[in-house]
């Protein structure tokens, strides 16, 4: 069995995201990491091939010099044997579906059977490149799953519905699976695997590579700007004995906030 | 996940492999899920946190510069870089992986038969076997060479008399590298928990690495097969080296501890309200901070550079010397002036402060005291010993 896994190079959790000086982008400072659902992505497929056997790749679209450590050091130190990083000059403003169109290629050229991403990337919130793949593929797709297993050329999924309720599903393979929260614990990587993370294969593919124009990936839908929400007004603060502050408090709440 | 990114004033990063910094990394995000949250009530109640052990052995803790034999084979800059992240958990932890690796797992390696090497290593490096090294005696800290404990040659066995103390681990281990005197000569030998006439009581009582087990040993006619001596090595040279390579952890540690509690301090300066305002704005309380990021800055420049030349093998133990007595002393009154700028918050559990403190009082004397490395530097600046 071939496993693939989509994993994003982006802001640590506790980074603060803000827009650029023009609005045109948004920074963040702080270290970069791979997103904490692509974590879960990760651990799934290095446990579904200690399970079954197999080989596990790791594909991304990012500049390699931004997001080969990251890869190193948090996907192929855990496991993962090999590394596909999409990088092509035409991806640098692509939305979702021309990340999408890209990893699709990619994962065919691979010839994966089962992909695992994170339910979404944790800056942009897009929550949309997981089903394109599956989409452009034609294969099915389970979102936010919380348990898997896989049998011969069968799945099962349990994925977490409104409410608490769980869904069973089944279907046969290929199938793409995004990672929800308590799939399971993703392990630490171990220092010598760090170390050896570094002498397995990564591979750099542009879209000529993968039989892409640069118009197949032009975006569909672009960015005209970022803005930070408003800053939230200073609380108020009154002063006084109870009765006094108990009294304007409610005389507040009932004219100015107009909640009672 | 917390906001701690370390401090890396002088980009020291940038010297640093990918994979150093990943490694970095590992160990810093294992410290503040397992060790961060449970090291306080440790601290308070006076235990080691033993199902540590093997975790810090899966992870490739222990021994990390030592190769073959079930070790992790990593460079002295990564081995460095664990002890710094090690640390800044807590003193005690990282002195467990120093007294396992450097002083246990070291001279086995170096000086012990292939037998040794086979029973011990694998399992030390796992953290399923735990070592201490009983070096320093009641009356001989400073001045090991004049040791009482020995050894006698009694023909199939040696019969091995004496005691140790302030020794970690003690009481948890499997092994103890004990050197002791045979017809008048140091020796390393393997003692091994069980052995008839061997204790090791608890040393109770600390103010200081209260996470850490500390102990005496004592060798009541103990009696040791000849296969537990450690065949390569003879004299005093043999545990200095492995002094020196603990003390070369403990370079890099003690500025974990250092930036640990600058770090806290920054925080806390920026987010507490006096007069109207934060104490970060004030001239005094910026000196302060200022003087720690100087401090922390010049010492990762030294245990930077200490590891490089420890991998290219031109380390001189003088250099070691300069740099474990520089950050430890440096790392110590760090805490004290962070302990100050969190005003009586300082003295509270909540924050890392006052353990830092108290474990870097111990650190600042074990492994060679402040003082003595001044004696090494003086020795080497002028060729005159003022400690014989």
């Amino acid at each position: 069995m071939k496993i693939g896994i989509c994993a994003k190079v982006t802001a640590d959790t506790d980074a603060r995201l803000s827009p650029s000086a023009d609005g045109g982008s948004f920074e963040f400072s702080g270290k970069s990491v791979v997103g904490p659902y692509d974590m879960f992505a990760v651990e799934e497929a290095v446990q579904t091939k200690e399970k079954h056997g197999g080989d596990t790749v790791v594909f991304t679209v990012g500049a390699e010099s931004d997001v080969l450590s990251q890869l190193r050091g948090s996907v192929l130190a855990l496991g993962v044997d090999k590394a596909v990083i999409v990088e092509d000059p035409a991806l640098a403003n692509a939305d979702a579906l021309g990340v999408a169109r890209a990893l699709a290629k990619a994962i065919e050229a691979e010839g994966v059977d089962l992909v695992f991403c994170g339910k979404q990337a944790i800056d942009d919130d897009n929550v949309q490149v997981p089903a394109m793949i599956a989409g452009l593929l034609g294969w099915a797709q389970v979102s936010r799953v919380t348990a898997f297993a896989v049998d011969g050329t069968s799945f099962t999924a349990t994925r977490a519905m409104d409410g608490g309720i769980k869904q069973v599903v089944s279907g046969n393979l290929p199938v793409l699976i995004t990672a929800e929260r308590g799939l399971n614990t993703p392990r630490y990587a171990k220092l010598p695997a760090i170390m050896k993370a570094k002498k397995k294969p990564t591979e750099r593919r542009d879209l000529a590579a993968l039989g892409l124009s640069a118009e197949a990936v032009a975006p569909k839908v672009s960015t005209s700007a970022y803005g930070s929400p408003p800053e939230r007004p200073s609380g108020k603060i009154i002063e006084g004995d109870t009765d006094t502050v108990v009294a304007e408090l409610v005389r507040l709440l009932r004219e100015e906030a107009k909640v009672l | 996940m917390s906001s701690y990114e370390g401090v890396d004033f002088y980009r020291v990063d940038d010297l640093l492999s990918d994979e150093e910094k990943a490694i970095r990394e590992a160990v810093r995000a294992w410290v503040e899920d397992r060790v961060l949250p449970i090291i306080e009530r440790h601290y308070q109640e006076g235990t080691f946190p033993t199902d540590l052990a093997r975790e810090m052995g899966e992870m490739g803790f222990l021994g990390a510069n030592l190769s073959g034999y079930g070790c992790p084979g990593l460079n002295n800059v990564c081995y460095g870089l664990i002890c710094q992240e090690l640390e800044r958990g807590d003193s005690a932890i990282r002195s467990f992986a120093s007294v396992q690796g450097s002083l246990v797992m070291f001279p086995i390696h170096a000086y012990g038969s292939e037998e040794q090497k086979q029973r011990w290593l694998p399992r030390l490096a796992r953290g399923e076997a735990i070592g201490c090294f009983g070096l320093t005696e009641p009356d001989f800290g400073s001045n090991p060479s004049g040791m009482i404990t020995k050894a006698e040659d009694r023909g199939d066995h040696y019969l091995l008399n004496g005691a140790k103390m302030w020794i970690t681990n003690g009481t948890l281990a499997d092994v103890a590298v004990v050197w002791a005197k045979l017809d008048g000569v140091v020796h390393g030998f393997l003692v091994e928990e069980g052995m008839e006439g061997f204790s090791a009581p608890e040393m109770t009582g600390k103010h200081s690495l209260r996470a850490s087990v500390t102990s005496e040993l004592v060798f009541s006619d103990v009696r040791l097969p000849k296969e537990n001596l450690l065949p390569g090595i003879r004299g005093l040279r043999g545990p200095l080296s492995c002094l020196n390579n603990a003390r070369y952890g403990i370079a890099w540690g003690a500025l974990g501890a250092a930036t640990g509690c600058f770090h806290s301090a920054t925080e806390y300066a920026k987010s507490r309200i006096q007069f109207d305002g934060p104490i970060a704005r004030f001239q005094l309380v910026q000196d302060k901070l200022a003087w720690m990021l100087r401090e922390i800055t010049k010492g990762q420049l030294l245990a930077w550079r200490l590891g490089r030349m420890k991998d290219e093998g031109t380390l001189q133990h003088e250099q070691v010397s300069l740099a474990k007595m520089n950050n430890v002393d440096i790392a110590l009154r760090i805490a004290r002036t962070a302990r100050d700028i969190h005003g009586a918050n300082g003295i509270l559990g909540e924050y890392p402060i006052m353990r830092h403190m108290a474990n870097l009082e111990s650190v600042y004397t074990y492994e060679g005291t402040h003082d003595i490395h001044n004696l090494v530097l003086g020795r080497w600046i002028t060729g005159i010993p003022a400690f014989t």
